[in-house]
């Protein structure tokens, strides 16, 4: 396997132009809108308003001002697949249509999925949407196509200030740690990185964030679980329903001391006999 | 809206499970159920029950086709049903031990398989033409002894792991807790134990298994309510999310009238006179229907994105 690809968005630089999304339809070719005219948010810069089948880069729009707005800042994310580690998508899918591919990203292929919607489900960013012009479930896949070819994926090739950046796991750890301790000598104490510790949620996020606030500002969970570590807790559960079912079960068809029952398996008892004579 | 606080269930996307879903969850619960109840019948009734035993396999695999049917029709890609059992690339078994849904259609095809045979079986006992090896389908005899017990247990199966699916995603309510496949599993012995009561009474086939049936609904819609209210307590602070009209759907079609009322025409039946028995049967079906409605509907809109 060749090592480990991802992304590090650094949040810090991105000035909102959007030229990811657009650069990620385009080599993706993926539709404007699912049919029709495109709407509005009407309420924000931000029309996208989250990432689906059509849409595998959407840049947030976090606006943060004070009631009187004298004071305030903006909040900006480009918002990708995570490419877990551990990816619930990639354990629920009962097609194997997901799959982990050789530079340890999660990558869904179309012409087997058959639009079950699991994963949708089990993702727990909500990266994942059917793509009504498939009819299957799609996300980015880190430009697998492109990394095959040699090439960077296409948001990160077309992002004007470096806030995407591709490149090794590891070495996009260590440029986003030192870009930490850059902002800390600065003063912007609040930055930290969001899903680069392998021994964190997921075993790591190979695409990671450093963020200014908190996740859940960005619409990331705080601690993000994998689903099937409710696999084992609920089948036993299920199984001792099962239990008390058949124990209920056994019980209410051998227990014949109700008095009515017992009055008419007489009569049943009879007219078996009276059929069986005649 | 600040996100801040919330739960990490709702930063997940809703993957658009909608009435079809619902149904399954009801008719394959039926259908294992009634399966389960039919086998439970010739294990543990008397002889003259079996009547009542060949109806609850006369249920089973029309429930079990149709589930098959409204899987499929959900599905975004139907032509493609068959990825979740053959890989499409290599032609190999698709299984995945892991994934509910991977072992859920498994276990719905080999279900399948022995609704068919019970329903054959029980299709040629009463006939006086031939077809006389079917009966190695039915119990008494040892194959078929061992035949309704693997298929009752595939029964149960199938109507209890729906609710581990739901848990084995991120979404609200389904991740926060651990027992709707319990709480699955309960209900479709209730409501497949109303659906031979329903179909069963009338036609007055076997009186004292439909009285066993009675008393098991009212064991189990105890247990029931035990569960119900576990269940929300195992939500803990996410069940507020359902401080709203899918909470009331739920007091009120769930427990009042699929479950408390049910249980007080089982302790008083004289109140409404003859047809206490049909009505408390219908009742416990529509509450388990709204169960599943609440379940898998109300978390639609919950969430950031």
């Amino acid at each position: 396997m060749a090592e480990p690809m991802g992304f590090f968005t650094d949040t810090t630089v991105c000035i909102g132009c959007k030229a990811c999304e657009v650069a990620c339809k385009e080599w993706n070719q993926l539709p404007a809108a699912e049919g029709g005219a495109n709407t509005l948010s009407g309420d924000s810069y931000d029309n996208t308003r989250r990432l689906d089948g059509i849409h595998w880069r959407h840049v947030q729009f976090i606006e943060q001002f004070s009631p009187d707005r004298s004071e305030g800042r903006w909040l900006l994310m480009s918002d990708v697949c995570k490419h877990c580690v551990q990816a619930g998508c990639l354990e629920v899918c009962p097609t194997g249509a997901i799959i982990r591919t050789e530079f340890d990203t999660v990558v869904i292929q179309s012409d087997v999925c058959n639009g079950c919607r699991d994963c949708i489900a089990a993702c727990p960013f909500g990266v994942i949407d059917i793509n009504p012009a498939s009819g299957t479930a799609q996300k980015c896949t880190l430009c697998y196509d492109r990394l095959r070819a040699g090439l960077e994926p296409a948001c990160s090739k077309a992002c004007p200030t470096d806030s995407i950046q591709f490149g090794t796991v590891r070495e996009l750890r260590e440029r986003a740690r030192a870009r930490v301790q850059q902002l800390h000598a600065q003063g912007e104490k609040r930055a930290y990185l969001y899903g680069a510790d392998e021994q964190g949620p997921l075993g790591g996020l190979n695409a990671f964030f450093l963020l200014v606030d908190r996740p859940e500002v960005y619409h990331l969970p705080p601690s993000p679980t994998l689903p099937s570590r409710r696999l084992v807790p609920s089948s036993l559960w299920t199984a001792v329903g099962a239990a008390l079912v058949g124990l209920a079960g056994v019980f209410s068809f051998r227990n014949r001391g109700a008095r009515q029952a017992a009055v008419e398996a007489e009569i049943e008892e009879e007219r078996h006999e009276r059929r069986r004579a005649a | 809206m600040s996100a801040v606080g919330l739960p990490d269930s709702f930063f997940t996307a809703d993957p658009h499970w909608r009435w079809l879903i619902v149904l399954y969850f009801f008719v394959g619960g039926l259908a294992g159920g009634s399966y389960f109840l039919a086998a439970l019948i010739d294990l543990f009734g008397r002889p003259w029950e079996r009547p009542l035993a060949r109806l609850g396999y006369y249920v089973a695999l029309p429930g079990v086709i149709l589930s098959a049917v409204l899987l499929i029709v959900d599905l975004r890609r139907p032509e493609r049903f068959w990825h979740m059992l053959i890989e499409s690339e290599t032609f190999q078994p698709m299984f995945k031990a892991w994934s509910p849904m991977s072992i859920g259609s498994w276990a719905l095809l080999v279900f399948g398989a022995f609704a068919l045979g019970s329903f054959l079986a029980a299709l040629a006992e009463p006939r006086p033409w031939g077809w006389r090896w079917l009966s190695l389908f039915r119990p008494p005899g040892i194959t078929g002894t061992l035949f309704v017990i693997v298929g009752a247990l595939l029964g149960l199966y199938v109507a209890g792991y729906t609710g581990v699916l739901l848990a084995v995603t991120s979404r609200p309510l389904w991740a926060d807790t651990t027992l709707l496949g319990l709480a699955f599993i309960v209900s479709a012995a209730s409501t497949s134990a109303a659906l031979l009561i329903l179909l069963g009474e009338p036609r007055r086939l076997a009186l004292s298994g439909i009285a066993a049936l009675k008393r098991l609904d009212a064991w189990v819609l105890v247990l029931e309510l035990l569960v119900l209210v576990g269940l929300v307590v195992s939500l803990g602070a996410v069940a507020r999310a359902w401080l709203d009209a899918w909470g009331l759907l739920f007091i009120l079609g769930v427990v009042v009238l699929g479950i408390l009322v049910p249980l007080a025409l089982h302790w008083r039946p004289r109140v409404i006179g003859g047809i206490a028995t049909l009505a408390s049967a219908a009742l416990v079906l529509i509450g388990g229907f709204i169960l599943r409605v609440v379940v898998v509907l109300s978390n639609q809109n919950l969430g950031v994105h």
